[in-house]
């Protein structure tokens, strides 16, 4: 369980800063610190076990059904990372504090890091491929937040986009792969996952998971051609970069790589891309680095150039090179970190990061110089720092890889050349920085010269401990190093891991004399650096990142374009679009089927059917005819409603029937009010090509519908009625199955109809608020409404029917479960009731005498529905389970119980509750604004 | 029978269509209604068009599809329920815009707020 607390720990210290900045800088520090440091601990604690090349794990299930759980494990290459991220981490926050400028919100900026500590801390410990990609995400998103802290630079907001869409966009190819490989495997546990790699290999999909996979890693670890988004993240604060540019989020696609290697690993694919695009970037990154002038630009050059280099090395792929591989993302991240330090300090202190205007620093800031040179020259791959011997162990590993056939002698020359130009660049920085005279301008020169000196011990005391340790590590390899490596190397290769011996001295070999030559030839490169310079300035300067922000600015363009033409405000052609597109749809099913009759036939025609549907047509035309005179319309409309409810009866649906009655009566009266307050007349404004294309779309589609309709009635069809009435009785207690299937089977789905009634009842209350009425006196022709509000007629039969609706209503209700009936229809036969009180006596009459709040009612009825299946988890069942049983009363006789009975009351109540409030509310307006005696 | 019910579906589909392409609320809100006879009868369907087969227990011996009732039967309340509240939208949109038209143009038919 221990396990669990390393990532809550982290979690917990994202708003530790938050709260304790206003207590001032070195609080806020320390108090973040503290949450790191015991993270870092509890891994250390499983340390000794993981060194021995146990995997300490912990699952706890999440999501089974998406095959993701909060699986988290620390084994030999967890280790390596969670003590990079949370202790170079821990050591950059220190750095960090004093950074800073004194205005800039501290706690924002620590938040931000911690932030982006916990997500790397995921990708690093995840033991699910799915939570693995939801951290990797979110290193994207907290890195996105560090880049653009400084959000009033556009160059930060700029890096910033530019590295969240990036990396953003490679984070969606590798879900992509991801889900490949699930499908492949059956798992996205890491476990299933690793021992799966023949499965994954042998898959047809595996050269598309290998180039989504690799697409997910180039992007974020800055391979060519995705490299362009690490410069100009250089826009973030030195922290940011000496963190996540150096130690931790560019690893993370070489530490996927290196995690997914036992499962996509060892094929000529796998290989081939990794090793050359590894080579390319090495090569390429080095080259500008040596031509940058921007301090933070070279080291981001030569960042982008070492991650190829761990590229290169896991493509390679032997089991040396492999380690390696993970020998360098420790070495790179202890020197790269500590330059990046440097870096920050050299522009805190002088105030500039150009190379060329700063010079001579040595006598000023000795022991800046000191740490730029140790950690330089690990970068350079001196001996006796640890680049030199992650290095070695590449020229030896390329001396002996077979990867390009004959061809394969030119990945060790290719390696040779960019370590010259590694050695170059290291020289430069050291050399132009410390001890060569700035090369100025005039005037430049006529300013007064810099008065700097080395920072404060606590801003040093970072950097110089991790270059003091580039140099420990290159002494003292096999103690401070192999253990870690041995178990990183464990995890990553299994039994086929080497022994490793790590030694400056191999004796006079081949290796050997291939950095002589890169030293050679980096000292004679740099001294050619101005000259090369003038060569490369002849090329066309191509700035990736004017190129990137034309792309987005084309691609908003488009959009921009094709929204326009797809959304002009206007409804109808909303509305004719999405028909068209159904139509075409519906169309392109119908070219599927081989002839239009299925096997099954027609039955035989009657009298009856003739009228019915002869009616329905009749109306369904007549109200699209009459369309501008409403209340015929409206009519036809009635017509149509009830020949539906007929229909059913003919089908054998007595509770559509019954419902589809009871819904048509409370809806005519809802559209007769509504007539009310509309137009009556609409003016004829439609142009007659507008009124063909509406013809021909709306004939095109009911054909296609009536097509398919037929189509589908004339074949035989798969049901899964039979265990709807099998079970009815024996499971839902209850003869009629429809009822039992509303309330009992499916009753979740009913809960969802209720609610969505409810809330529709409670959107009209608000929509009514406030509102403007138009309320014509009269009708069309000038004839004013009849005085007689109340028609003493209807008043009388009203107040008799009353009593007798609820009785017929209660009756519908309790036979429902076992013949047609049930909450639905019962709820619609008293809200039919009511309103007709309402009718013949006015609201204000009726309000006085029912003073019931239909909201509610309404409300209260979902309750009770809710209440009902949320009992079901009193007893240990699922929701919604239903009980029932059979009771003995004296008087009564034998009869029936069940839950689902309670639940159908909660149904009848929101039934009642809504269909009220809606009508109530709408009447009620009428009333309230009636024209007063005088206007008539 | 069955090419009579897909004519009926048929018809109440293009008029219901038809009416939901025109440009004031009320005959869309009529087409919503005849679009929704059709949806439920097309749904209703198909469970197969069966006589004297109610989905009782113990009424009939081959009773007919129940599950596509229980469907349509929810589908015709919450129609219901969209219905009203479509027509409070456009009542709304006539108080706040001046017009019935779909677009909310304002007050081009000369039946302005007074």
């Amino acid at each position: 369980m221990s396990l669990l607390w390393i990532p809550l720990l982290t979690i917990a210290s994202i708003f530790v800063p938050v709260m304790t900045s206003r207590h001032g800088r070195k609080a806020c520090v320390t108090a973040t610190l503290i949450a790191p440091l015991l993270a870092l601990g509890l891994v250390l604690l499983h340390a000794p076990a993981v060194l021995g090349g146990d995997v300490v794990s912990l699952r706890i299930p999440w999501m089974p059904l998406l095959g993701l759980d909060l699986a988290l494990r620390i084994d030999g290459l967890t280790l390596l990372f969670s003590l990079l991220i949370l202790g170079i981490g821990s050591l950059i926050l220190l750095y960090a504090g004093f950074y800073l400028s004194a205005e800039e919100d501290d706690g924002r900026f620590l938040a931000y890091m911690m932030l982006f500590m916990t997500a790397m801390l995921g990708i690093a410990m995840a033991d699910n491929l799915i939570l693995l990609w939801l951290f990797w995400e979110l290193t994207s998103i907290s890195s996105f937040l560090l880049i653009g802290f400084w959000g009033h630079r556009s160059d930060a907001r700029r890096g910033a986009r530019m590295a969240l869409t990036v990396t953003g966009a490679g984070g969606l190819a590798l879900l992509a792969g991801i889900l490949l490989i699930g499908q492949a495997v059956g798992s996205f546990a890491m476990g299933d996952v690793l021992a799966a790699g023949d499965l994954i290999r042998a898959s047809e999909h595996y050269p598309l998971i290998v180039a989504l996979v690799l697409l997910g890693a180039f992007t974020k670890s800055a391979q060519f051609p995705f490299h362009f988004w690490l410069p100009h993240a250089m826009a973030a604060p030195t922290p940011v970069s000496a963190f996540l540019h150096s130690a931790t989020m560019v690893k993370a696609g070489v530490l996927l790589m290196a995690r997914l290697n036992p499962a996509l690993g060892d094929t000529a694919l796998w290989a081939v891309s990794l090793s050359l695009v590894g080579l390319a970037t090495m090569l390429y990154a080095a080259w500008f680095a040596l031509l940058e002038r921007d301090l933070k630009g070279i080291l981001a050059f030569s960042t982008v150039s070492h991650l190829g280099l761990i590229t290169l090395l896991l493509g390679l792929g032997s089991p040396l090179a492999i380690v390696a591989a993970i020998f360098h993302i420790l070495n790179h991240a202890t020197f790269k970190a500590a330059l990046f330090m440097m870096v920050g300090i050299i522009d805190h202190e002088t105030g500039t990061r150009d190379i060329d205007r700063l010079g001579a620093l040595w006598s000023m800031m000795p022991l800046t110089g000191t740490m730029t040179i140790l950690a330089g020259s690990a970068m350079a791959g001196f001996p006796p720092f640890n680049g030199f011997l992650s290095k070695e162990l590449l020229f030896e590993q390329s001396l002996i890889n077979n990867l390009l056939g004959a061809l394969s002698i030119v990945i060790p020359l290719l390696v040779v050349v960019a370590a010259m130009l590694s050695v170059a660049y290291s020289l430069r920085l050291i050399w132009s920085l410390f001890f060569a005279e700035p090369k100025l301008t005039r005037e430049q020169k006529a300013l007064p010269p810099m008065k700097v000196h080395d920072p404060s011990r606590g801003m040093l005391a970072p950097g110089l401990f991790l270059a003091a340790m580039s140099l420990l590590v290159g002494l003292f390899p096999m103690t401070l190093a192999a253990p870690l490596l041995h178990a990183a190397s464990l995890a990553v290769q299994g039994e086929t891991t080497p022994v490793v011996s790590l030694a400056l001295w191999h004796g006079l070999n081949l290796p050997l004399l291939m950095s002589v030559a890169a030293v050679a030839g980096g000292v004679l490169v740099l001294r050619q650096q101005r000259r090369l310079a003038s060569i490369a300035a002849l090329f066309p300067e191509r700035n990736a990142g004017l190129i990137f922000e034309a792309l987005v600015q084309r691609l908003i363009k488009v959009t921009l374009w094709l929204t326009l033409r797809l959304e002009n405000g206007s409804l109808q052609r909303y509305q004719a679009l999405l028909i068209l597109s159904a139509l075409a749809m519906a169309a392109i099913g119908l070219t599927q089927l081989e002839s239009l009759t299925g096997e099954r036939g027609q039955q035989p025609l009657d009298g009856m059917l003739f009228l019915g549907a002869g009616l329905m047509v009749f109306g369904a035309i007549g109200s699209a005819l009459s369309h501008r005179w409403r209340l015929v319309s409206l009519l036809m409309l009635s017509v149509t409603g009830l020949s539906v409810s007929l229909t059913f009866v003919r089908f054998s649906a007595p509770d559509l029937a019954l419902t589809q009655l009871s819904v048509e009566v409370a809806s005519m009266i809802l559209m007769i009010l509504a007539l009310f307050f509309l137009p009556q007349r609409p003016p004829l404004l439609v142009s007659g090509r507008r009124i063909l294309r509406d013809l021909i779309l709306a004939t095109s589609l009911g054909l296609v519908v009536a097509m398919l309709n037929y189509a589908l009635l004339t074949r035989e069809t798969l049901t899964i009625a039979d265990y709807f009435l099998r079970e009815s009785v024996p499971g839902g207690g209850g003869t009629n199955v429809v009822n039992v299937i509303l309330v009992d089977f499916r009753g979740f789905d009913t809960l969802g109809e209720i609610t969505v009634l409810t809330l529709a009842g409670l959107a009209t209350f608000k929509l009514l608020n406030r509102l403007r009425l138009f309320m014509p006196s009269g009708n069309i022709e000038g004839i004013r409404w009849s005085r007689h509000r109340h028609p003493l007629i209807l008043s009388v039969v009203a107040q008799i029917l009353l009593p007798l609706a609820l009785l017929v209503s209660v009756y519908i209700f309790l036979r429902g479960h076992n013949q047609p009936g049930g909450g639905f229809i019962a709820g619609l036969i008293t809200a039919t009731a009511l309103i007709l009180q309402y009718m013949a006596r006015g609201h204000d009459w009726t309000r006085e005498r029912l003073p019931i709040s239909y909201p509610i009612v309404a409300v209260s009825g979902l309750a009770v529905a809710l209440a009902t299946g949320l009992g079901s988890w009193l007893f240990g069942y699922p929701f919604l389970t239903s009980a029932f049983g059979h009771f003995h009363l004296p008087v009564v006789g034998e009869f029936e119980l069940a839950t689902a009975m309670l639940f159908d009351v909660g149904v009848y109540l929101a039934v009642v509750g809504a269909v009220l409030m809606i009508l109530i509310n709408l009447g009620r307006v009428t009333t309230v604004n009636r024209p007063t005696l005088e206007e008539r | 029978m069955e090419a009579l019910f897909a004519l009926v579906v048929g018809v109440l589909t293009a008029s219901g269509i038809y009416l939901l392409l025109r440009g004031r609320t009320f005959p869309v809100i009529v087409g919503l209604a005849l679009l929704g006879y059709a949806v439920n009868l097309f749904l209703f369907s198909t469970g197969g068009l069966n006589t004297h087969a109610a989905a009782v227990i113990g009424e009939s011996i081959t009773p007919t599809d129940p599950l596509p009732q229980a469907l349509v039967l929810t589908a015709i309340v919450i129609g219901f329920s969209m219905t009203a509240f479509v027509v409070i939208l456009a009542i709304r949109a006539r108080s706040d815009l001046g017009s019935d038209h779909v677009d909310g143009q304002q007050g081009e038919d000369g039946d302005a707020p007074r």
